[in-house]
């Protein structure tokens, strides 16, 4: 099976995404998909800018900007941490291990009345679970990235009578670099989820709020278009993530 | 180095009730400083879980759980199979979706429930669309890379021994790509089972996912613990039957 030159793959994909989408709005247009269950593509981007206009979406969208980089700071050092610390310890990383697997399966934010108890009705109990959901992903990719550090380069720092914190920053860190990239990736998607679930649920503040108030009411126009916008804040996020990534390998590619 | 042994727990084989011991010694710390309100103890959880499960409307709700959960798991493994298989055979259009299905798994799925709450309505079928929409991406991603990491010599072979394509479907690709397949049909359903919760957060009358809001709603904690520990051990019970079917695999392979 030959395949085309990798040159037309790129604008294959670009014309592919294109088309899905356009068949979307013809659906949309002409009546097959009701516009009580979804409006057209188009229809969302005209929402979205007209919210963007009027909405005063500025404090929500702070507040859910905030909230979700705090969740995403916490997942990655908390994340690293406890993945640096079972991975010392094999033994209670083999008794955690199916337990780590099995933690998505649970929805972690039904804990929020335990944590509106702790915290009171603000904004840590978002940061919160925004956080415990990203954690594991973080603490399992560390683990991989750690598992993946040549021994070699282990059995070096120990001829050159290197500090176990000098071996951490210098040799593991850097060894385990695309798994860690891995781990953030998934913060970030855990951290905005789970912070717009608490929103929706908890109804404080933030676009999370917006998009409770937009579902019930039956608005579907503003409430397509802040989903648009909370797609193209993901979008964003993980390009800026990939982008890092990117550069620090630059780097090395040049040492 | 040291003078002073290190101190060991006896044998790792007890390591999983060392665990557990410490585990719920730290939740009855926790219950007891935070206060009944916040956090039920150990035995308070227990005794809601038992109480729960005595009444006969509870096993209504997990009979309607399980339902969904195997009609998403089934949907999820067919669906993902026959996507993923499909890419990973012809290139061409492998190389092309996967960037875009892995942009879609990185997609917060939360960002889809209005939609398929619209599309499907409430109910069973919603559920079931969760379920899916969350555990088909892992199934089909490491399809396609169980496929395409198949060494070619295999596939020729199948093609020198002129089988049918189904045939070489069958009894060549799959048995060579399946560790990774296997992996991908782990993860699909953990998250299957996850995606069919969410539904019954948001989407149903019935289920342990619909008792579970009522109890978040009423701000009931000993029942939204409860329902988390028997949620959790099922999942964890769950994980660990694929993780032995995972290792068999690999084994005889």
């Amino acid at each position: 099976m030959t395949s085309l030159p990798r040159r037309f793959i790129g604008p294959i994909r670009v014309a592919v995404v294109i088309a899905m989408i356009g068949a979307v709005e013809i659906l949309c247009r002409t009546g097959v998909i009701d516009p009580f269950t979804m409006i057209a593509p188009s229809a969302m981007v005209v929402a979205l800018v007209r919210i963007l206009e009027t909405g005063h979406i500025g404090p929500d969208a702070a507040f859910t900007l905030t909230n979700t980089l705090a969740a995403i700071a916490v997942s990655v050092v908390l994340g690293f941490v406890l993945g640096a610390i079972v991975h010392g310890l094999p033994r209670l990383r083999r008794v955690i291990t199916p337990l780590l697997a099995a933690y998505y399966a649970v929805p972690t934010f039904v804990f929020y009345p335990v944590l509106i108890v702790l915290f009171g009705l603000n904004r840590l109990p978002l940061i919160a679970i925004g956080a415990a959901l990203g954690v594991v992903g973080m603490m399992v990719s560390t683990l991989d990235g750690l598992d993946r550090v040549p021994r070699v380069l282990l059995k070096t720092a120990t001829a050159y009578r290197m500090t176990p914190f000098s071996v951490a920053l210098r040799i593991k860190l850097p060894a385990a670099a695309p798994q860690l990239f891995t781990g953030v990736k998934l913060a970030v998607t855990y951290s905005i989820i789970g912070t717009l679930a608490g929103e929706f649920i908890l109804s404080v503040a933030g676009l999370g709020r917006r998009l409770a108030i937009a579902y019930n009411d039956l608005d579907n126009p503003t409430m397509y278009g802040l989903l648009l916008l909370v797609l193209t804040t993901v979008v964003v996020l993980n390009a800026i993530v990939f982008h890092c990534e990117r550069r620090v390998y630059r780097r090395w590619q040049r040492t | 180095m040291t003078t002073v042994p290190p101190f060991r727990l006896p044998g790792p084989r007890w390591d999983a009730l060392w665990f557990a011991i410490a585990v719920l010694l730290v939740w009855q710390g926790l219950a007891a400083w935070v206060g009944t309100e916040g956090l039920s103890s150990p035995e308070v959880t227990a005794a809601r879980l038992g109480n729960m499960m005595a009444a006969p409307d509870f096993w209504m709700h997990a009979a309607a759980t399980a339902r969904a959960m195997l009609w998403s798991i089934l949907y999820t493994i067919v669906g993902g199979l026959l996507i993923g298989l499909s890419l990973g055979l012809w290139r061409m259009a492998g190389e092309i979706a996967e960037p875009i299905l892995n942009s879609l798994y990185a997609i917060p799925k939360i960002t889809l429930y209005p939609v398929i709450l619209l599309f499907f309505g409430l109910g069973i079928p919603a559920k079931v669309a969760f379920g899916v929409a969350h555990g088909i991406f892992p199934v089909v991603l490491l399809t396609i890379s169980g496929v395409r990491a198949t060494r070619p010599v295999i596939v020729r072979t199948a093609r020198a021994m002129r089988l049918s394509p189904v045939q070489t479907i069958l009894h060549v690709l799959v048995p060579a790509a399946l560790p990774e397949i296997f992996t991908g049909l782990r993860i699909g359903i953990v998250l299957a089972m996850f995606g069919t919760l969410i539904g019954e957060l948001f989407a149903s009358e019935r289920g342990l996912g619909f008792l579970l809001m009522q109890g978040v709603d009423r701000g009931d904690v000993p029942t939204i613990m409860a329902l988390a520990v028997l949620l959790f051990a099922v999942a964890v019970a769950t994980g660990l039957v694929l993780l032995a079917i995972d290792r068999k695999l690999r084994h005889a392979g």
